[in-house]
């Protein structure tokens, strides 16, 4: 069963070839057998899935036919769940149980899936290993010395284990397609204000988006159905009406122009790894895409760009924390001040605090414009840079990152090796774009992933070229050893 | 050494939004704590603010009012800095492009002169929770349900130069802005909150003097106050040589004093920068031409028409016109009882005596508009003269009834009956012969003299109810009969 597709499991459970009570059961002893192996999972809520899939069959038996009833999925633990803790991957929100879903989180629950549990992550998804999470690093699938990537890792790894056949991922500057792209599973970051944010804990609110985490780009087709379009609570939610994204998978990609930027194939991408994706886009040339050479010139100033405006606006989005209304609070404070800084210094960890520092320094007076005034105006170029080449391709494809996944630790005390591992995602989240990641092969047994970037709103071409290149391929059916076994 | 005091104040009211400027949740005062901040005022995880239309239109009425620049685009920005009593650790303001840019209105001082004050800008915010110190033991609670209250922050031009000038400004501002109807101005419940930033430099200077800010000061009385002690303590630093620091002091009205909060050398650095969870304001003329359109009357207007109209002195107009509901309370009365100029006076004297001195608001008043028009209608028609009008309005105000129902429980009807006046006319030149004679042995102006004891005399036989014209003509008739008869 764990080794179906979204859509062949709709089809089984509305063929009653299984129940989604059985699924479920599945899903939870799998998690339950094999998930000390990863640390994919912060919380699992067996009682809660048990509860959705039993009123999920109900539905099934009265002939209801919505394309996710039934089918269990896992939420990063960045999605605030009603009755159900979410952590955020941080000690300051271990104890944190919202009494109100996140519109993504309810837009599921409506659409009758089972939320089997919520998934590891960088700590405030801050990170690029999950490594920075409170509850210990997960663990990627392919070779468990190795990181899952970050900072939605948890949800990688459990899709790539086949634990959960869906989970929901966020993308600030990479955290869908980066972990994607190192467990070989198909991740889809959408336009910026495709997917509401409302109770999405804050990261970088101008960048942060919410996206599908699967094994194919149709079951990830699936879940942007599900979760995509305006939110009036969400002001920069887009009131751009929503495509149903599994119309245009089948469409031939005869005249599809594929711009591939001289700067995503320079010095910095590993060999191996460059094969792969080359050998990835003749697959697609096969079918009748052209391939264009073009520039986006100002992709190096992407990291510095991103690495200002994402810690300053997560500086002020973490100043809630503040051990007053909720979360962490340190034991018998003093006075006003010993309760911030103690509960602040208690709640986060490291790079939290590193990034709220750089932030804060950044904003700061006199610094403003030398840093962050500086970075929109780059951000603005960054932006330009993708407009001008999309006069003349329909997307942009290169590698997702450098490489394949590194071992756990090996980047933890280099912070700056660890940013540069985001060379290829952070100028997407710059210029609110889509973008995707799609097995291309492996290196050594570890999975490498395409990259495939979008017009604003053009999620539809994205899920078609990658539906393509899955049609022609079978990286993305390949599956890592079960652990222990 | 002789100083010049310059003045600007920021003001910040609270607009009348049903609810919060980013949340559903109810701005209402006087809840018991906490019951009105939903997920979004507490800053819970995820949360974003959702900007309330009605606060934006509100804005714009102002700005109109006052003549200024519309912002069509207008930024948020986040000003960040920690207290308990602010959620998110930092206030959605807006720093760089406010919503109403410059404008002006006109203040008349009491000796009838009048300035024009400019206003640098106004911009949208929310207001914060509040920290409550009594009651919890050395510990402080927090209430947040003033948390996200929408707030229109009025900066003015250091155009001020007195405190009389600071006041006129403050009842200027809060006339116009309970006129059109966007603030209940309530000063003693917070809806507007004044921040005085004050400087002394030599009389004919033109540069500015080092200035200290005072806090949240609440009522025009304590705007006075605290502007005289500042002014007298800035002198007295610079009479002595010293100088003036820049910094935030609080006037503390219970010892009418002004002390340092914090020092701007040490201030908070707020790191405005815009806020990503919020688009720009983007508004267009056309919104703005339509709310022009439906903008109430405005007091400078209203008092011009008070005049026009009605035919009232500058000062009667200014008072009547300054708020509206005091304006449409008059008009009313004016209009009920078909005499401007009478019911200028009652509403002035008698209704807003009676309120100073019960500290009651309009709204509070037991007197309303159309009980007072019945009562001066009785005057007018001659059923009581003024003075029994005095009386039956204090009954009124204990809630004794209607004009009618008491003058009729009381009897206060003014006796017109000409032949009853006839027999208490009589009645008192029977029963003062020598004060007839002495009448009539007298030359015109002291027969005038005299004629006034005849009156009092029949008033007190009328327990004050004949009606004083008919007295006059009666007794004058009478009196010159009985001098004839004497005569012959």
């Amino acid at each position: 069963m764990h080794d179906l597709s979204v859509a062949a499991l709709a089809l089984g459970l509305r063929n009653r070839d299984f129940s989604s009570t059985e699924l479920t059961r599945h899903c939870l002893q799998r998690i339950r057998a094999l998930d000390p192996h990863y640390n994919s999972f912060i919380s699992v809520d067996e009682v809660g899935a048990l509860d959705a899939a039993r009123q999920a069959d109900t539905r099934l038996a009265a002939g209801e036919k919505a394309p996710l009833l039934g089918i269990p999925l896992a939420h990063k633990d960045i999605f605030c769940t009603s009755g159900l803790r979410t952590s955020c991957g941080s000690k300051m929100l271990d104890n944190f149980v919202p009494p109100y879903d996140a519109t993504v989180t309810r837009r599921l629950r409506d659409a009758g899936t089972v939320l089997l549990g919520k998934t590891n992550m960088d700590e405030f998804a801050m990170g690029s290993s999950s490594e920075t999470s409170f509850y210990g690093s997960s663990r990627n699938p392919w070779d468990t010395s190795r990181v899952p990537g970050g900072s939605s890792g948890g949800s990688a790894a459990a899709v790539a284990a086949r634990l959960a056949p869906l989970a929901t991922g966020t993308d600030t500057g990479g955290s869908i397609r980066q972990p994607a792209a190192f467990c070989g599973i198909t991740g889809l970051k959408p336009t910026y204000g495709r997917v509401s944010r409302l109770g999405m804990v804050a990261y970088a609110s101008s960048l942060d988006q919410g996206g599908p985490m699967a094994r194919s780009a149709e079951d990830c087709a699936l879940l942007l159905n599900a979760i995509a379009g305006f939110d009036p609570q969400d002001s920069t939610s887009s009131e751009q009406p929503v495509e149903d994204y599994t119309a245009q998978l089948a469409q031939p990609l005869s005249g599809l122009r594929i711009g591939l930027p001289r700067e995503y194939f320079g010095e910095g991408l590993e060999q191996a790894t460059g094969e792969r994706i080359r050998a990835a886009l003749a697959l697609l040339e096969q079918q009748g895409a052209t391939l264009v050479d073009i520039a986006l010139p100002h992709t190096g100033l992407s990291i510095p760009t991103y690495y200002i405006i994402a810690p300053a606006e997560a500086s002020t989005n973490l100043s809630r924390y503040d051990g007053v209304r909720y979360g962490h609070r340190c034991e018998n404070p003093r006075n006003l001040h010993d309760l911030y800084t103690r509960s602040r210094q208690e709640g986060f960890g490291d790079e939290v605090k590193r990034r709220i520092l750089v932030g804060t320094y950044a904003l700061s007076a006199g610094y403003y414009d030398a840093y962050y005034r500086k970075a929109q105006q780059v951000r603005r170029l960054i932006r330009q840079d993708f407009l001008d080449a999309f006069t003349d391709v329909d997307v942009i494809a290169g590698p997702t990152t450098p490489g394949p996944a590194f071992g756990l630790g090996a980047k933890t005390n280099d912070p700056v090796a660890m940013y540069l591992e985001d060379v290829y995602t952070l100028a997407v989240n710059l210029a609110g774009l889509p973008a995707m990641s799609v097995p291309a092969g492996q290196v050594n047994g570890l999975p490498v992933g395409l990259q495939l970037i979008g017009q604003h709103f053009d999620e539809s071409r994205l899920l078609n070229v990658a539906h393509q290149l899955q049609q022609a391929s079978d990286w993305h059916l390949q599956s890592p050893p079960e652990a222990g076994l | 050494m002789n100083w010049e005091v310059v003045i600007g104040l920021e003001v910040h009211l609270q607009l009348a939004t049903q609810s919060k400027i980013f949340s559903g949740a109810a701005t209402r005062f006087g809840a018991e704590p906490n019951t009105q901040a939903c997920a979004v005022d507490l800053a819970m995880p995820g949360m974003l603010p959702v900007l309330n239309e009605q606060a934006v239109r509100y804005a714009v009425m102002f700005g109109l009012g006052i003549g200024a620049e519309i912002g069509l685009r207008s930024v948020f920005d986040r000003k960040n800095y920690f207290y308990p009593d602010l959620p998110k650790g930092y206030q959605i303001s807006q720093f760089q492009e406010p919503i109403v840019g410059r404008g002006h209105f006109d203040i008349q001082l009491e000796d009838g002169s009048v300035r024009r004050i400019g206003i640098t800008r106004a911009h949208l915010e929310e207001d914060a929770g509040k920290s409550l110190h009594e009651d919890f033991h050395d510990q402080t609670g927090i209430d947040l349900n003033r948390a996200g209250t929408p707030l229109l922050e009025i900066v003015s031009e250091p155009d001020l130069r007195s405190a009389e000038e600071a006041v006129a400004y403050l009842k200027t501002l809060h006339s116009l802005v309970t006129s059109l109807g966007i603030s209940d101005g309530n000063m003693a419940e917070g809806s507007m909150r004044c921040d005085i930033n004050l400087s002394l430099r030599p009389a004919g200077s033109d540069t500015l003097g080092t200035r200290a800010e005072i806090k949240n000061v609440n009522s025009f009385r304590f705007v006075e106050k605290a502007i005289h002690h500042e002014v007298e303590r800035q002198a007295d630093i610079l009479e002595s040589g010293g100088k003036v620091v820049q910094e935030t002091r609080l006037y503390d009205a219970d010892r009418d004093e002004t002390r340092s909060m914090r020092s701007k050398e040490v201030a908070n650095d707020y790191r405005y920068f815009p806020e990503p969870d919020l688009l720009p304001i983007v508004i267009e003329q056309s919104w703005v031409d339509s709310i022009r359109a439906r903008l109430p009357e405005l007091p400078a207007a209203r008092r011009e028409r008070f005049i026009a109209d009605y035919g009232l002195g500058a000062y009667d107009a200014t008072v009547l016109a300054a708020e509206r509901p005091l304006a449409e309370f008059y008009e009313a009365v004016a209009k009920g009882c078909g005499d401007a100029k009478i019911a200028a006076n009652w509403v002035q004297v008698e209704l807003l005596g009676q309120l100073n001195r019960n500290d009651l608001q309009l709204s509070e008043s037991p007197v309303d508009a159309p009980a007072l028009a019945a009562l001066l209608q009785r005057i007018l028609d001659g059923s009581i003269s003024g003075k029994i009008g005095k009386q039956v309005f204090e009954a009124m105000w204990a809630g004794e009834g209607d004009a009618d129902s008491i003058i009729e429980a009381r009897g206060l009807r003014q006796v017109s009956d000409s032949s009853a006046l006839q027999a208490m006319v009589a009645e008192v030149i029977r029963d003062n012969p020598e004060q007839v004679a002495q009448y009539l042995a007298a030359d015109e102006t002291r027969r005038k003299k005299l004629s006034g004891f005849f009156v009092g005399q029949i008033m007190k036989l009328s327990r004050g109810q004949a009606n004083p014209q008919m007295v006059s003509n009666l007794l004058n008739e009478q009196l010159a009969d009985a001098g004839e008869n004497g005569d012959t």
